[in-house]
């Protein structure tokens, strides 16, 4: 019991404060689980997050899951995720649905309007960094080339991005390596 | 069966948002607007505006709100667990297996080669934000509104979710 309470706070604190999205969790997720409560050690969290990197979707989660897993099994596991993604999902919930009661209003209608530009420049600086990225793995002018193609792919052949994107997959894991690709160590800190 | 619908939605960009949750905003978007018309670009953005000013990890936001907006509280746990459950599993059954394979140069160039699809999709719907603000508020209060928490943001650090609140401020006054 003990150590399903020690989970669920140290997932609670790491989702309540980590804000900036899942990647900016996961120092905080370090901090609760080795520093903290010592459920394994730096080398060993290093390992589960290079693993989870391997794999889509959001890190903030599978590190949670995959961890409370190991501490506790599969209530460990249900106890971490959930105590990481409730708390801020119900303050979503609970927010918008007031915003939209008042939606009518001229003035809450100006304040919607004004934050559509601000996360788009959010939106315009995290495709900087995904390019960014890219760029230090492939170079700036195969990065180049790779998103005029996609750029075409996507938005003038109208292709469904899960198809582009499992393409990319498949070739990523059969086209052959070149030593100069062996050699590099890209992919690793997203 | 709108379950199926939203399980769908969410399970995509889960099982193909290489690059952690933000990686999976513009395939959440892809889904949920033009797929699905659940909502209206300028919706979208409002909902990923409150996520991005509120802590934890956005793709999870983003699920639970958009799930219980569209199939009310099952909708939101569908929603949720298909983000979440895809890539959780395949971590704790493939886990032993991909240790083997974390170090090998295929396995690491995955997120790699999908990078430049995620800038390409989140480039878009900058742009769609761009264009939908430039309809609504004209392209002068546009570029001061880029250009200020561009500033805010980037230069003087300022944490974005304060940048947002002043965003609300100024648009509720002012627009």
């Amino acid at each position: 019991m003990k150590t399903h309470w020690n989970l669920f706070i140290a997932f609670f604190r790491v989702g309540i404060l980590g804000f900036g999205g899942g990647p900016a969790s996961i120092p905080l997720i370090q901090k609760e689980v080795v520093d903290h409560y010592k459920w394994m050690d730096n080398e060993e969290f290093g390992d589960i997050l290079a693993l989870a990197n391997t794999l889509p979707g959001p890190i903030a989660t599978k590190l949670p899951g995959y961890i409370g897993y190991r501490v506790a099994r599969t209530l460990g596991m249900i106890n971490a995720v959930l105590a990481t993604i409730v708390p801020t999902i119900l303050l979503m919930i609970v927010l918008l649905t007031t915003l939209s009661q008042v939606k009518e209003f001229d003035w809450v209608q100006g304040m919607t309007a004004a934050v559509v530009p601000v996360v788009g420049m959010m939106m315009a600086v995290l495709t900087w960094q995904f390019a960014q990225k890219a760029a230090i793995g492939l170079g700036w002018v195969k990065t180049c080339i790779f998103l005029a193609i996609f750029f075409i792919t996507l938005q003038i052949l109208q292709v469904h991005p899960g198809i582009l994107i499992a393409v990319l997959l498949i070739l990523a894991l059969s086209l052959p390596v070149h030593k100069k690709q062996k050699k590099n160590k890209e992919g690793e800190d997203v | 069966m709108i379950y199926i619908d939203i399980f769908v939605a969410f399970f995509i960009p889960g099982i193909l948002g290489y690059g952690g949750g933000p990686a999976s905003i513009p395939l959440i978007e892809n889904e949920v607007v033009l797929r699905y018309g659940w909502m209206s670009v300028q919706e979208f953005s409002e909902i990923l505006a409150l996520g991005n000013s509120l802590p934890g990890p956005i793709a999870t936001k983003m699920a639970g709100y958009i799930g219980y907006e569209v199939g009310g509280v099952i909708g939101s746990i569908v929603g949720v667990f298909a983000t979440v459950a895809p890539s959780l599993i395949l971590l704790i059954f493939l886990g032993g297996l991909l240790l083997k394979y974390k170090d090998s140069p295929k396995v690491k160039r995955l997120t790699l080669f999908v990078q430049p699809v995620i800038a390409i999709l989140l480039g878009v719907m900058a742009w769609r934000f761009f264009s939908e603000s430039y309809i609504g508020i004209g392209i002068w209060q546009t570029v001061l509104l880029v250009g200020v928490s561009f500033l805010l943001i980037e230069r003087f650090k300022i944490h974005p979710a304060f940048v947002i609140a002043g965003a609300l401020i100024y648009g509720g006054f002012l627009l």
